[in-house]
């Protein structure tokens, strides 16, 4: 039985990695270059320079975890063609060679993803095992940023849901040795934190003043352990305010050059609105002098009208956020809710953070996968924000080559989920004679999700064809917009959902 | 794995893996598979065409390009002739007319959006992102526009009473077909407009509407005339049903009406003089350029190692014999379909004809290998076993030429992507009473060809041949790939005579009852 799961679960991956293999030769963004240059960093310099190169503008950013990842692949990559780490020569290197090799890293890191599935899924029963299996595995957000646009999120995911996995298996020393792992590899994870403090500090450590003053001390020894095999040679060199410095850069501004649609849109066009309408009724608004997607100049605010956003409002309005889940964990710490509780959390983060990236959705909806199956309204939510998470990636991949590819993923994604949940919640009568006819279903979806879905491809139609074909280059910041805002929309539903059922 | 059926009888068997794919119909789980199969091939479409970035001549990516250049520019009557506008040395038209009405559709396509890459002579060679852009989605849309339909059709008509999960495996298996998938959305051709238009056939065929078939095949001829490889088939079931008939001259007259009004509409630019209509056939059959070409898995380009056929005979006396050949191949499986025509028998037909086709006819390219490919993936259920090894085969007799294209890689992922499709779901097959497919001697051979197409596979890709036999490593797997084809002709000759007897006593049978 174990033998066929197993089986099922690599010939899943094994059709994934088909698909990721033939989409070698597309698109890579700066971000392909940004690691081949951390592979060069890692593999010429020693460890002491590692945060202090500026070679190349792609200076390394992420926890020490990460560096040795890189390092270790640097390996590799240094037998396969010297040229990759080379630190000067290798600058904007794009051979076949270090294309394949690096695609391929990715393949192989996903194995970790599939590790994380496995480990989740050994007490689920076989229908939503393989539906798991396929809203995982083959995630199309998960194909359209590690393996077109180029990043290593399946890896890092994977660690986080073999820590989430341990946790539901009631072994939260594993858990939270996991979870501290994944911070330091990368810490935008790091939102989920006060989730796990919390169930972590309630779960395991509130069990009477000896065991829980030792299981306190053994959680906190770990952790500190993992921080310190991380950053302890570079707090050793003096070095950690530079490392500091390198992650969090908030010299950066509120938003990404893209506008991820989170809540900041909604505040900005709010600004936006309020600064045109009271221009027009005869007040005097300066029109600011900074942007939103530059950094913060000195006390000038890119808002005309609302108040100055920085970014420890975003941390505080993060918290908030989480704050309810955090109750909530702190009077019943449940395993099976953690997957929840985390997907949740990420939410917020998306919603409220300080330059999030459109690409930070995969945090949450990976998670949300492992949740969708276990009711029919998860299933219902889950349908709608996959597809709308999905398609808010699609600015991403904004070549002519790609459009085919991403249109298709996200069409089949959303066939298959049709197809994985209606099979799911069909009637009872209809699985056993499944011979006959077509059968009837559970899961439905709503008029209004509908109407919001089929406005989703008008927002396409426009934003792909209509403005270029009416407007040509002109307002080419509207379709981003338009396609940002619309998708806000969505996430912010799934937010209030994703509240609503973790308070009830 | 998939949940085996151990009690054998089907009713009390467990829920299988694939169930949430085939539970809401035929239709849907196509839809969903064909998304996937329009997915593989828009990925395949990224990686490079035939003769890329090498002038002068580059390749067939080229030779369309500039069908479309001419039949934009010129008028249709100058499209096959030779002249100061259309330079027939350059990739000039060798297939029927309704290719080039195809290309002259793409050609506005393409016209309207990148002008420069079919503009009269300036265009020649012109390789740029968009160009190969459009052209890629120009292939693309015919797929799914005649392909599709076409597979849908079929198996419609041919899974009417099967259980689902089965009919999902067909449909994968059909859809991605990786021959196809690798020749026209990576080297860059057309095949899926010919061969959609036969698949169209097919089924009308089995749906029992023949004066549908005949225009379908006939316009699937006059797309390319490789399509005649399926017409003994055609011809002989549908000359054995109409003799079964009342009326068999009426019913074979319908038949002819259908295919000559068909062919003279499509014709039509070209019947106006003997002359112009000569001009095109003397276009589609270049038996100037020998009986074969390149090494392709063949009887007559594998037995040219020892007998050197182009220095004994001369031309026209090596079409007679090929024709000649292929009529001996063919004939069996005709006859049985003129003395006792079946649906089932059909396709076994359609399979050995275009066999027989490829093994003994005249300018065959590694490409045509299509053709009996496809008729094979119709009748995957079947003969699942040995269908298994036909794609492995057939795949690997192209694959000199897809190295030479630079699709390495798309080959070794379509294969991994067929093995896994076909071992998703094992279909049950019926082991057949007598079958030399049997006998361990036949297992035993069939090992030893396939490790020696593994060694070869490696040797081809990092040992250079010596230098007095450049061709060594093509040769021998030309081979190994015709010795396998030889064993599978046979084989499925065999099967189809055999079907008679099975068929007559099944009728005995029922009559019993």
């Amino acid at each position: 039985m174990d033998g066929d799961r197993r089986h099922l679960l690599l010939w899943f991956f094994a059709a994934a990695t088909a698909v990721k293999l033939l989409l070698i030769p597309s698109y890579r963004s700066t971000d392909f270059e940004v690691h081949r240059n951390w592979l060069a960093i890692t593999h010429s310099l020693p460890l002491s320079e590692w945060y202090f190169d500026e070679t190349s503008q792609w200076t390394l950013d992420y926890p020490p975890f990460f560096a040795y990842f890189e390092r270790f692949l640097s390996f590799f990559a240094r037998l396969l063609d010297p040229k990759i780490v080379d630190l000067h020569k290798g600058l904007d290197y794009s051979a076949d060679s270090v294309v394949y090799f690096q695609r391929i890293t990715v393949i192989f890191s996903d194995l970790s993803l599939l590790l994380g599935v496995y480990r989740l899924t050994r007490k689920v029963e076989t229908l939503k095992r393989n539906l798991i299996c396929v809203l995982v595995v083959w995630s199309p957000g998960l194909l359209m940023v590690d393996h077109v646009h180029f990043q290593y999120n399946g890896f890092l995911l994977g660690w986080l849901l073999l820590s989430v996995s341990f946790l539901q298996d009631g072994r939260d020393l594993i858990g939270g040795f996991l979870f501290a792992v994944v911070l330091c590899f990368k810490h935008l994870f790091a939102v989920a934190a006060p989730v796990y403090f919390v169930y972590l500090l309630r779960h395991y450590c509130w069990a009477g003043l000896a065991t829980g003053l030792r299981r306190l001390v053994a959680l906190g020894s770990v952790v500190v352990a993992v921080f310190a095999a991380a950053f302890g040679p570079f707090i050793y060199n003096g070095q950690i305010q530079q490392v500091i410095s390198r992650m969090f850069p908030f010299g950066r501004g509120l938003c990404h050059a893209y506008w991820a649609p989170n809540f900041w849109v909604f505040y900005i066009i709010l600004d936006k609105g309020l600064a045109f309408t009271l221009r027009k009724l005869g007040f005097d608004v300066q029109v600011p002098s900074a942007s939103f997607t530059g950094g913060l100049v000195g006390d000038s605010s890119p808002f005309a009208v609302l108040p100055q956003i920085t970014p420890l409002t975003t941390f505080v309005m993060v918290l908030l956020a989480i704050t309810p889940c955090l109750i909530k964990a702190w009077k019943k710490p449940q395993p099976g809710l953690v997957g929840r509780w985390i997907a949740y959390a990420y939410t917020c983060g998306f919603l409220f953070g300080w330059h999030v990236h459109e690409k930070a959705s995969l945090h949450f909806t990976i998670p949300l996968a492992i949740v969708a199956v276990q009711s029919l309204e998860d299933a219902k939510h889950y349908f709608l924000v996959s597809i709308v998470y999905c398609y808010s990636l699609f600015p991403l991949l904004y070549e002519p080559q790609e459009y085919p590819i991403k249109v298709l993923l996200l069409l089949l994604h959303s066939m298959v989920m049709w197809l994985g949940f209606t099979a799911l919640y069909s009637d009872e009568k209809a699985l056993k004679e499944k011979e006959g006819g077509e059968s009837k279903s559970k899961f439905e979806i709503g008029c209004i999700e509908k109407g919001y879905l089929i406005g989703l491809v008008l927002v396409e139609i426009v934003s792909q064809f209509l403005h270029p074909y009416f407007l040509g280059d002109r307002y080419a910041f509207m379709p981003l917009m338009l396609i940002s805002t619309y998708c806000a929309v969505g996430i912010m539903y799934s937010w209030i959902w994703q509240l609503l059922k973790i308070l009830t | 794995m998939p949940k085996k059926n151990l009690s054998g009888d089907g009713t009390a068997a467990p829920i299988d893996t694939w169930w949430w794919l085939s539970h809401k119909g035929t239709t849907t789980s196509f839809l969903c598979i064909s998304l996937f199969a329009l997915l593989i091939r828009s990925a395949v479409s990224m990686f490079p065409y035939s003769g890329a970035g090498t002038p002068p001549k580059f390749g067939d990516f080229e030779a369309q390009r500039h069908w479309m250049e001419i039949t934009t520019n010129l008028p249709a009557i100058d499209w096959y002739r030779n002249g100061t506008h259309n330079d027939l040395t350059y990739w000039g038209l060798d297939y029927p007319p309704l290719t080039a009405y195809q290309s002259y559709i793409h050609g506005l396509l393409l016209r309207f959006f990148n002008p420069d890459s079919v503009s009269l002579f300036s265009s020649r060679g012109h390789e740029s992102y968009i160009g190969k852009l459009l052209m890629r989605w120009t292939v693309l849309s015919s797929d799914a526009l005649i392909f599709f339909p076409a597979a849908l059709f079929f198996v419609l008509v041919y899974h009417r009473n099967r259980a689902k999960s089965q009919v999902a495996w067909h449909i994968a298996i059909i859809l991605l077909n990786p021959c196809l998938i690798l020749i026209d959305h990576g080297h860059f051709q057309y095949n899926c407009i010919s061969l959609g238009l036969t698949v169209g056939a097919i089924a009308a065929v089995l749906c029992g509407s023949e004066v549908l078939t005949c225009v379908f095949f006939t316009l699937a001829l006059s797309h390319k005339q490789m399509s005649a490889y399926f017409a003994p088939a055609f011809f002989s079931h549908l000359l054995g049903k109409c003799l079964r008939r009342k009326n068999p001259i009426l019913s074979l007259l319908k038949l002819g009406i259908a295919v000559i009004a068909t062919f003279v509409i499509v014709w039509w630019p070209y019947l106006h003089s003997v002359d112009d209509f000569l001009m095109v056939l003397s276009r589609l059959a270049p038996f100037e350029r020998g009986i074969y070409e390149d090494y392709v898995a063949n009887f007559w380009c594998t037995t040219s190692i020892l007998i050197k056929w182009k220095k004994l005979f001369t031309t026209p006396s090596l079409k007679f014999m090929s024709l000649a050949a292929t009529v001996l191949a063919s004939l069996p499986s005709m006859v049985h379909q003129i003395f006792s025509p079946s649906n089932e028998g059909f396709l076994y037909g359609l399979l050995n004809s275009s066999m027989a086709f490829y093994l003994f006819s005249f300018q065959v390219h590694e490409k045509s290998i299509l053709m009996p490919f496809l008729a094979a993936t119709l009748l995957a259920l079947k003969i699942p076993d040995h269908f298994n090894h036909l794609t492995y085969y057939a795949l690997f007799s192209m694959f000199p030429l897809l190295c030479r294209d630079n699709l390495l890689l798309p080959y070794l992922t379509l294969h991994l992507l067929f093995t896994l499709i076909y071992h998703s779901q094992l279909p049950k097959t019926k082991a057949s009473s007598f079958s030399f497919t049997n006998f361990p001697g036949y297992v035993f051979l069939l090992r030893t060809h396939f490790v020696i197409s593994l060694v070869l596979h490696v040797v081809y890709l990092t040992i250079q041949p010596p230098q007095k036999y450049p061709f060594l490593f093509d040769a021998l797997i030309m081979i190994l790939c015709f010795s396998y084809f030889v064993m599978f002709a046979i084989y499925t000759n065999y099967t189809q005579w055999n079907f008679s007897s099975h068929f007559r006593s099944a009728d005995k049978e029922k009559k019993q009852i």
